[in-house]
Formats: structure tokens, sequence, C-alpha cells
């Protein structure tokens, strides 16, 4: 033991880094300060007392995972996680109007509309209500970049994250303004710069919708929806309109723009247009191995994501051979409903070049389709809620890329 | 203590204890029940909206044409405020611009604009005057969001360029795409749509 202490070179250098000590002493870097030596930094940080207790976390100054942003959204880093709970710091962005900045102690919710009671809440109206948490996804329908094959898991699909979200269930308050039971609509509107607004069917008030007030026990980020904003699980994310200012119950949809000229996809036909598509979908992506990496041969495991709008994941099989074997993928227990589920599964790589693909199938028995026959289903100009399978290929050195190749048009 | 006995007195004490546990927990669900409290049918949240609070806020326009204020425009009127406000980002003609184009009419090469997509001209006013212009949304009257509807569609070759735009005619307006929006038909299962 002491020996092995002796031959530190820190010695007794209080607050200087070893690699200070070593430039000081030789007037430049010593390689040895970038060469690992084993076992070594497990006894220069028992050389010091580390920082104390303080009052906010802050990731490890080695890890960095970011978003990236673009002027409309920002992605989550899907290759940086492990778990299935995205940390609210790096849960997707995606807004038409900016970010706004509301006051808590001022915000108020507006129901009106078909209702025996037109009502104002404020937060704590909404908070007093019986409350509810839920584990699930949250995914932009516009969540598919084809890319090139320098691609990132986060830039193909970064829009989908997940949260336990607290709030009231919907049907609690629609209960207490009293709907009239002939509703079949309500209007959601956000109180940003876009005062986004779309139409909701009321089965959907009355099935699982929520007002959500807490993203992971704790208060809402401003970007996703602070203080207060709808909740539609499994369900595109423009619907769950944030920063919620006002709901109007109706007989009728409104016909916002974001539910006619967005959010819309035209059909094969060249002419039929679908329109309140608000499901998403099964779909998977391997996060693990991909873009960037480089990995060698022998054992690897491949890691990614499953989800779907309409229930729980069935089953997950993966290829190592470019889709023409798969295998099944063990899924990560809890597996939740309209929620992401982590899959995993063993692969030896030989070394020589080939392709990792992914799908999903959910308990109606869908699997995510090819790129090939989505486009067949759906026509050239669909826009939204594109889950095709995607795949990384692996080439001689190891380098693994996005196979853009299979989305092509 | 003959090896037996110990083990009996092992045994004894775990089953004791298990009784107790069921006991107490009999006991609890009990109380529990006779101490259930239902919620009620309504918990007397909130306060009652009135008119006025309505009124601030509910600025929607249905297709039926509930929620346009009084107020006109025509595409002459339009122009001024279009080439003043939008057309920096729209271009000029609404052809396109930083921001997508408003005017474009063939359905099946160009981008989905007002003119080959939209299925409703009350859309056009709802969001213009909740979202446009972009960088100060809320600050254009009536009859300026009226004229740049009207200009919209004229260029859209939709209305004629001296057709009046308010509360009467705006709903009646029929978009060349009005009948092509259809519910989603996916529900699950095998099928790819
Ligand atoms: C600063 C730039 C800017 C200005 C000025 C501006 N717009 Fe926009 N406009 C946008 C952007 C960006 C969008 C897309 C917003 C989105 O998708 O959330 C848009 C969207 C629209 C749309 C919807 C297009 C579609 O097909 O869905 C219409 C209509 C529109 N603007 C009309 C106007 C009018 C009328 C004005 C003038 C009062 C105006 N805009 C001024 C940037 C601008």
């Amino acid at each position: 033991m002491a020996d092995s202490r002796q031959s530190l070179p820190i010695g007794s250098s209080g607050g200087l880094t070893r690699r200070e000590i070593l430039v000081g002493a030789t007037g430049a870097v010593s390689t040895i300060a970038t060469t690992p030596v084993s076992g070594q930094q497990a006894l220069e940080t028992t050389r010091r007392p580390g920082r104390g207790p303080n009052e906010l976390g802050q990731r490890s100054q080695f890890v960095r995972p970011r978003r990236d942003p673009s002027t409309t959204s920002s992605r989550t880093p899907l290759q940086d996680l492990r778990g299935t709970l995205t940390p609210a710091d790096l849960h997707f962005e995606r807004h038409h109007g900016g970010v706004p900045a509301i006051d808590p102690d001022r915000y108020e919710l507006l129901i009106h509309g078909m209702v025996e009671r037109a009502t104002i809440f404020t937060l704590a109206d909404i908070k007093r209500f019986p409350a509810t948490s839920r584990i699930c996804f949250l995914e932009c329908s516009g969540n598919l970049r084809r890319g090139t094959p320098e691609t990132l898991p986060q830039m193909v699909c970064g829009l989908t994250s997940q949260t336990e979200w607290t709030g009231v269930r919907l049907s609690t308050v629609m209960e207490e303004v009293g709907a009239s039971s002939d509703a079949k609509w309500f209007l959601a509107e956000g109180q940003d710069a876009a005062v986004m607004t779309r139409s909701i069917p009321m089965s959907k008030a009355f099935d699982d919708a929520m007002i959500v007030y807490a993203q992971n026990g704790d208060a809402l980020m401003p970007g996703n929806g602070f203080p207060a904003r709808l909740l539609l699980p499994g369900w595109e994310g423009n619907a769950s309109v944030k920063w919620l200012r006002r709901i109007e119950v109706a007989d009728q949809p409104f016909m916002t723009r974001e539910e006619t000229s967005k959010y819309t996809d035209p059909l094969g036909d060249g002419r039929t247009v679908r329109q309140f598509s608000f499901v998403m979908d099964a779909r998977s992506i391997i996060t693990d191995p991909a873009y960037p990496r480089i990995i060698e041969p022998g054992w690897h495991e491949i890691r990614g994501l499953a989800w779907s709008g309409r229930g729980r994941i069935t089953r997950v099989e993966v290829s190592t051979d470019g889709g023409a074997n798969w295998q099944i993928a063990e899924l990560q227990p809890p597996v939740l409903e309209k929620a992401h589920v982590r899959f995993r599964a063993p692969w030896n790589w030989t070394g020589t070049p080939t392709e990792l693909l992914s799908r999903a199938t959910d308990e109606t028995g869908y699997t995510q389709p090819t790129w090939e026959v989505l486009r067949a289903a759906r026509g050239p100009r669909t826009r939204y809620h594109q889950n095709p399978i995607t795949s990384w290929t692996i080439g001689e050195t190891g380098q693994v890329l996005f196979g853009a190749d299979r989305l092509r048009s | 203590m003959t090896v037996i006995w110990r083990r009996l007195v092992v045994l004894q004490i775990p089953i004791l204890g298990f009784s107790l546990v069921i006991g107490f927990l009999q006991s609890n669900l009990e109380s529990a029940e006779q101490n259930f409290v239902q919620p009620p049918d309504r918990f007397g949240f909130g306060r009652p909206a009135m008119i006025t609070d309505i009124e601030k806020l509910d600025i929607d326009v249905t297709p039926a044409g509930t929620g346009l204020p009084p107020g006109n425009g025509t595409a002459q009127t339009g122009t001024a405020t279009w080439n003043r406000v939008c057309g920096s980002c729209h271009g000029p003609n609404g052809e396109g611009g930083t921001a997508a184009p408003v005017v474009g009419l063939e359905p099946q090469t160009g981008p989905p604009t007002v003119g080959n997509f939209w299925p409703y001209a009350t859309t056009l006013y709802d969001y213009i005057n909740r979202a446009m212009p972009r960088n100060a949304p809320g600050s254009l009257t009536a009859d300026e969001v009226y004229g740049l509807v009207a200009w919209i569609l004229a260029r859209n070759e939709i209305i004629e360029d001296n057709a009046v735009m308010d509360a009467r005619t705006l709903p009646q307006v029929t978009m060349p795409s009005s009948n092509r929006f259809v519910p989603d038909d996916r529900t699950g299962g095998p099928e790819i749509r």
C-alpha cells in the first residue's frame, strides 16, 4: 500500500493536478500525462478532498450530452442515454413561436364552450385535483431525417423522449366543468407566440388525456410547456399542446392550420389527404452501435429503443445480416403501454462488413414496415408519421454508418 | 433441547409472525374500507369565467365562420399590408422567401400552399390573426387581416381582386382542396396504411 502511494508523482501537491505538475516540471506536456496508467486515477482522486455538497447537481465534467438544436426544434441525444426516462434537460423541444416565459402565479386555464360551468383555473387549482402519474413517450410526428451515412441516432429520430408526467386526468376536469355529453371535440390552445391550437376528440379526454404540471417529478421545463400542458399519451407531440391557456369544448373540429396545412399526410392517389392521424405507430431504432462509433470484432450488445402509440411493444427483432435473418431481442421490463422500452441482443461481429436492423411489433400485431412498404402504402408525398425500419452499416474497419440507402425515394 | 424440538421452535416463530401480520392487515383493511372517502362529483375548484374573460381569449374561427369579427378587406386593400408586413419573409408575391410560400397552384409538384392544399378559407383568418406576422403576432387589425386573407386568396386565383372578404363572405369561399381531407383510417394490426 505505502509503496504504491509513494510511487505517484503528485506527492502532497495540494491544488495542482498531475498534469499541471508534469507541465511545470518539464516545461512541456509530457506524453505520460495523456497515456493512462492503470490504477493511477483511482489513487489520484483520493489525494485531495472533492467538492462539497451543492444546491444543484451537475453532470460530470467528462460527460456532455447535448440536444441538437435547429431554428424550430432540438433533438434528444438518443445515443448517449441508456435507460428509458429522458432527463428533463435533454427532452426534445419543438415549438412554433419560441418558448414563452410564464409566471406560474399569474397562470390561468380557461375552459368554456359546451360546458355547464365555464371556469378559470389557477395552477394551484389544477394541482389540487386528484393527481396521477404516468410514464409515456412523446414523439413529434415529423420525426424522421433520412440524411447521409454520417447521421447520429439523435438526428435520425431524436424528436422522441420519455417522461414520468404528473398531473390531473382531463376527464376529472371535464366532469368538474360539466362537459356536455353532445360534445365531440375540444380545442386546446397554448399561450406561446404561435398561440398553438389543435382539435382533439372528446373520446381522448375521457380515455387517458391529462393536464400535466410535472416532468420526472419536477416542474415542467419551459420548453416542454411550463407551467402546464396537455398530455395525450401515444399521440403525435404537437397535439399535446404546451403552455395550455384555453380549452373550448365543441361538437366539431376547428380545422386549425396545424391540422390542415400541417401534420396531415397526402396519400398515394395524389388527391386524398389523411387528417387527424394522431396515433404514433410502432417504431424502433438501434442506438448502439451507431454512427460515429468504430467497433472491434468480437462480442457486442445491440441496444436500442422501441415504442408504440397503440399500446405495448410485444416483440423487437434485430437482424445482423442486412435483413436476411432476424433474432428476437430481449425487452427490459417493465414494458409499459405507449412507452419507450429498451431492447438488447448479443452479437458477435466476425469482422466482415454487414448491416444491423431492428423492427418492432406492438400488441395490435402491427410490425414496423420497411421504407418501401411504407411508401407503397402512402405514396411519395407523405410527410409525417414516418416510422420505417432503419439500419446501421458496419464497414471493414468497424466504422458504423447510418443505412441512408434504405431510405432513398 | 432435541434437534426436532429446536426445528419446531424455528418454524413456529415465522408462522406466528405471519399470522400476526395477516391479522394486522385484515383489521387495517376493514378500517380502511370504513374510512374510504369517495371523491365528489365536483370539487368546486376554480372560479366562474365571465363573458368578458372568455371574449379576451376566444379568438378561434371555425369553418362555419363562428368567431369572425366585424370588418372587411379586399385583395386591393391587402396589397399594401402584404408589402409592408409579410413580403419580407414570404416573398413579394407570396411565392416563398425565408418562409414558406402561401401562393402556389400546382398540387402535384409544388410545395403545399393555401392554393393547392388548404381545405378552408376561414383557417387563413384564424391563423394570420393568431400567429402572423411571425415577428409581431397579434398586431394586425381585423380589416388588415381580412385584406391579407383576400390578397392571398386572390393571388391563388380563388377569388376576384375586388371580392370583399368579411364575416359573411369568407365562410362561403370554396377552396380547391375542400374535399380532399379524410379522417385517419389507421387502426393498428398487421396492415400498413
Ligand atoms: C419574420 C418572418 C415572417 C413574417 C414577417 C410573416 N411570416 Fe408568415 N410565416 C413565417 C414562418 C416562419 C411560418 C411558418 C410557421 C410555422 O410553421 O410554425 C409562416 C407561416 C405562415 C402561413 C402558413 C403557411 C402554411 O402553408 O401553412 C401563412 C398563411 C402566413 N405565414 C401568412 C403571413 C402573413 C399574412 C404575414 C403578414 C401579416 C406573414 N405571414 C408574415 C414567417 C413570417
